[in-house]
């Protein structure tokens, strides 16, 4: 088995093959909850969480599990961080639970949770899986946020709106209002709007890396020409 | 043949070992929320009760002082419906439902009713709704204020025959491009005034002694 470095699995879980925009897996959660910054931001802490117990979890139990009944057991271990972080957001952010509530049971379907302990955290040690549960779900965070940005800007003009339901009173004074008088963009905040800005977004992402991968192609041929000159 | 099984029940062992942990964890979390969940859903029911009437109108638990009613055809649900009464002095000063409005443009429309004893409306909220986003939504006291015109009414401010929209003949507003959500609104805010009129001592009676 080929050994990864941190520095990959960081890299893998963030942008290479990020599960918003790349892998595209749990679009449910993505598409439904990106429409303003705080509740993108909000899920995509969620499912970091949840990420970061069950791959812990699961890379801590691979002795004990065998092979066969691998996926019975994720499923089991998935579902109960699941339920162990709705009822402690419940508890101590009520605010935020009644506006992400139906989302966060809905974390046990996002498949990036359960690809992750089969892909990685079932073959890799602890804190290899820790850092991939964390790179993963700040990947799907990056997508959600700038989802719910592009949405919350076009729709409602404004960013950061409702930020005191995460942060507590003083978020209130977060709340950006880029345009005023802003009528609001109706598409942008319904579903379609979330399609085609994650469309968007996945070509933003595609045009980057093109560029990039041009650059590292280019690299040593003009070594060459300059060495050559 | 045994090999087979022997891997089998180990396998099926490993899974109920798994699963029996797992339960246990779980039903540890929740006992240990429970409280602070159930406190913090009556410290936001406290809070927007006290919106539609201030805390110091009344001096009893406006929370735990409730009876459950069913009453499809005045409050548009054929679930129970908890009534909060407040009280000062053990007086009657208000109470509080959260009837719906049931024919709202996509769905029913939860709303939150506070009714003074004197039969005036201390205001409506919307709890839960499915209204279209820039146009029915505008019930919801974070987008319009529409809803807080409701305070300060009662059966015979307006008349009871102006009870609709504009649009019918009424003395409420609609919105620009949706009167289905308005008319339900101000349909089922009429109808919960008229049951608490017709019901009044039956909704404030005690529920000890």
């Amino acid at each position: 088995m080929i050994e990864v470095s941190y520095r990959q699995i960081l890299q893998n879980g963030v942008w290479t093959q990020n599960t918003g925009l790349v892998a595209l897996l749990g679009l449910c959660p993505l598409l439904a909850t990106s429409n303003s910054v705080v509740n993108g931001l909000s899920l995509g802490l969620a499912t970091t969480l949840v990420l970061l117990m069950c791959n812990v979890a699961i890379s801590l139990i691979r002795p004990l599990v065998r092979p066969e009944v691998r996926i019975p057991v994720f499923v089991v271990v998935i579902a109960c961080a699941v339920t162990a972080v709705e009822l402690a957001m419940h508890a101590f952010l009520p605010g935020l639970y009644t506006v992400l509530g139906i989302f966060i049971p809905l974390i046990v379907t996002n498949c990036c949770v359960i690809g992750r302990a089969e892909a990685f955290a079932f073959k890799n040690g602890v804190a290899k899986s820790a850092v991939d549960g964390i790179a993963t779900g700040l990947g799907f965070m990056l997508a959600l946020v700038l989802l719910g940005a592009i949405r919350e800007v076009l729709g409602q003009g404004t960013l950061f709106s409702q930020a005191e339901l995460l942060f507590g009173e003083w978020g209130t004074s977060l709340t950006l209002h880029l345009i005023p008088d802003y009528r609001g963009f109706l598409l942008a905040i319904l579903p379609p709007g979330a399609f085609i800005g994650l469309g968007c977004l996945i070509a933003i992402k595609n045009v980057i890396d093109a560029r990039t991968q041009r650059q590292v192609a280019a690299r040593p041929a003009t070594a060459l020409m300059t060495a050559g000159s | 043949m045994k090999t087979i099984f022997r891997s089998m029940g180990m396998a099926a062992l490993i899974l109920a070992g798994f699963s029996v942990v797992g339960a246990g964890l779980v039903a540890v979390t929740y006992t240990s929320t429970k409280d602070i969940i159930a406190k913090a859903q009556q410290a936001a029911l406290e809070t927007s009760l006290n919106q539609l009437v201030p805390a110091d109108r009344y001096d009893n638990r406006v929370v735990e002082d409730a009876i459950e009613v069913v009453a499809p055809e005045w409050l548009g649900t054929n679930q129970p419906v908890t009534v909060y009464r407040a009280r000062k002095n053990g007086q009657p000063v208000a109470l509080f439902a959260t009837p719906y409005a049931p024919d709202g443009y996509s769905g029913p429309i939860q709303l939150l009713i506070g009714v003074y004893a004197d039969g005036t409306l201390a205001g409506v909220r919307v709890l839960a709704h499915k209204e279209t986003p820039g146009l029915g939504d505008g019930i919801d006291e974070k987008r319009s204020p529409w809803i807080l015109a409701f305070a300060g009414k009662s059966l015979e401010n307006p008349p009871l025959e102006r009870w609709k929209v504009k649009k019918d003949g009424g003395a409420f507003d609609q919105f620009t491009g949706a009167t289905v959500t308005p008319r339900a609104v101000v349909k089922a805010t009429r109808q919960f005034l008229e049951y608490v009129q017709t019901h009044q001592e039956a909704l404030f009676v005690k529920a000890k002694g």
